[in-house]
């Protein structure tokens, strides 16, 4: 079982490796994002470092849902999700190894760069070190929730904006504890309570997560 | 053994086909035929256990192909429409993939000699997608000719796109996997000749709901 995780992450990620623009995509949008906002709102360090938890969370959020549309639909047009559902495994099993490598792909990247970002932000170091940790446990639950979002959409015309409407009602509460424990080093708090929630939803989305995934591929591929 | 029950598929509000029943055994072929559109692609999936029949069940070994669908998908070979060939990856690394999904790895001296059987072996290293549409198809093939085999394959139009040598290579092995006990589940437009004891054949156009209404 292990092994054909293993396989499944494998071939993603020298499939990712083979098309390095995919990944590249997501991170460039999330810089991108990130980087503009000083621009447009100006120096005032106070100000920066009041909107810097909400805006890097979100522009997570928002690079994390645009590499969605490529979980499932390749697979799906090549045929080689039809082989994963009659593979001699539980489909539970592949579609985890398919959720663990996105995050590689589309949530590592994230998190490692976040620091740099933050710093445009003036954010203090103890800020920057619970922006990553968020992160860090934040992202996953992003993937996981999105694989749901990815396979029930699968085959669906727009699909991009029906995952957008599925997910994004999902992703509130993660962005919301998530924002908001950076938010609480800097109002001298602790982010400790916020932290756990986020460990909350990533061990609820972590058992639920892949099963619903896994029944909405059967269904879409009827 | 598969045996199929009473089977019935509906496709929207129409019905395809119904009351369809069968068995086969061990060194038998199934010929599914019929006209475009009859259901012969959708009898395939429901006989992967990919689409749920209407109706009806589907029994291997004796017992539902619902109630363990792993256990089954470990006795089948499924070769669809689409040939499940990832562009970006070689001709070997894509054989090396579907061979682990389906629980068994193989090694790169048997993959090569699954290749070489239908002449693919040179394009071993190079990456699916600069492959021509034959090409493609023989390395989608070569699954089959990758020991141990599983009893069970149920190929959706095997022959379509390939030329006459790899017409009869394949014929050759499907000889070969019903002369070893095998089953083979086959669709096809073109006329093949497959050495076997028995040849089911099963006309899905004797099997639309109007007919069975007359």
């Amino acid at each position: 079982m292990i092994r054909a995780l293993g396989w499944v992450l494998r071939r993603d990620l020298l499939l990712a490796f083979r098309r390095r623009g995919d990944v590249v995509n997501a991170l460039v949008f999330f810089v991108i994002v990130v980087s503009l906002f000083p621009l447009g709102v100006g120096p005032e360090a106070s100000q920066l470092r009041n909107m810097a938890p909400g805006v890097l969370w979100v522009a997570a959020l928002l690079a994390c849902m645009l590499s969605l549309a490529r979980l499932y639909a390749p697979d799906h047009q090549d045929g080689t999700l039809e082989q994963m559902l009659l593979a001699g495994e539980p489909l539970v099993v592949l579609v985890m190894g398919k959720v663990i490598s996105h995050w590689l792909m589309s949530g590592l990247p994230l998190v490692l760069i976040a620091p740099l970002l933050g710093l445009q932000f003036d954010l203090p170091g103890d800020a920057l070190a619970v922006l990553c940790v968020s992160l860090l446990i934040g992202t996953p639950v992003l993937s996981l929730i999105g694989a749901v979002g990815a396979a029930l959409t699968l085959g669906v015309r727009g699909s991009g904006v029906l995952v957008a409407l599925l997910v994004l009602p999902l992703y509130v509460p993660v962005l919301i504890f998530g924002a908001g424990s950076v938010g609480a080093v800097a109002s001298g708090t602790g982010a400790e309570a916020h932290l756990m929630l986020l460990g909350g939803f990533l061990a609820l989305s972590l058992v639920l997560a892949p099963w619903a995934s896994a029944a909405a591929l059967r269904i879409a591929m009827e | 053994m598969l045996e199929a029950r009473q089977l019935e598929c509906t496709r929207g509000d129409r019905c395809l086909f119904t009351d369809l029943s069968f068995k086969l055994g061990r060194g038998q072929m199934l010929r599914v035929a019929g006209a475009n559109g009859s259901g012969k692609t959708s009898l395939l999936r429901i006989m992967c256990g990919l689409v749920s029949p209407s109706a009806g069940e589907l029994r291997w070994q004796g017992r539902p192909i619902r109630d363990e669908r792993e256990e089954y998908s470990r006795n089948l070979v499924f070769i669809g429409h689409l040939n499940a060939l990832k562009d970006d990856l070689t001709a070997l690394e894509n054989l090396q993939c579907a061979a682990a999904l389906s629980g068994k790895p193989a090694d790169v001296g048997r993959m090569l000699a699954a290749l070489e059987r239908f002449g693919v072996a040179h394009c071993a290293e190079l990456p699916a997608k600069v492959l021509s549409q034959g090409q493609r198809r023989r390395v989608a093939l070569a699954r089959l000719a990758l020991a141990p085999a599983a009893p069970l394959w149920i190929l959706d139009e095997p022959f379509s796109a390939l030329d006459v040598g790899a017409v009869v290579e394949l014929e050759l092995l499907l000889a070969a996997h019903l002369a070893s006990d095998g089953m083979v589940v086959l669709t096809t437009h073109q006329e093949v000749q497959v050495v076997a004891h028995a040849i089911l054949r099963v006309d899905l156009d004797l099997h639309t709901a109007a007919l069975r209404a007359a």
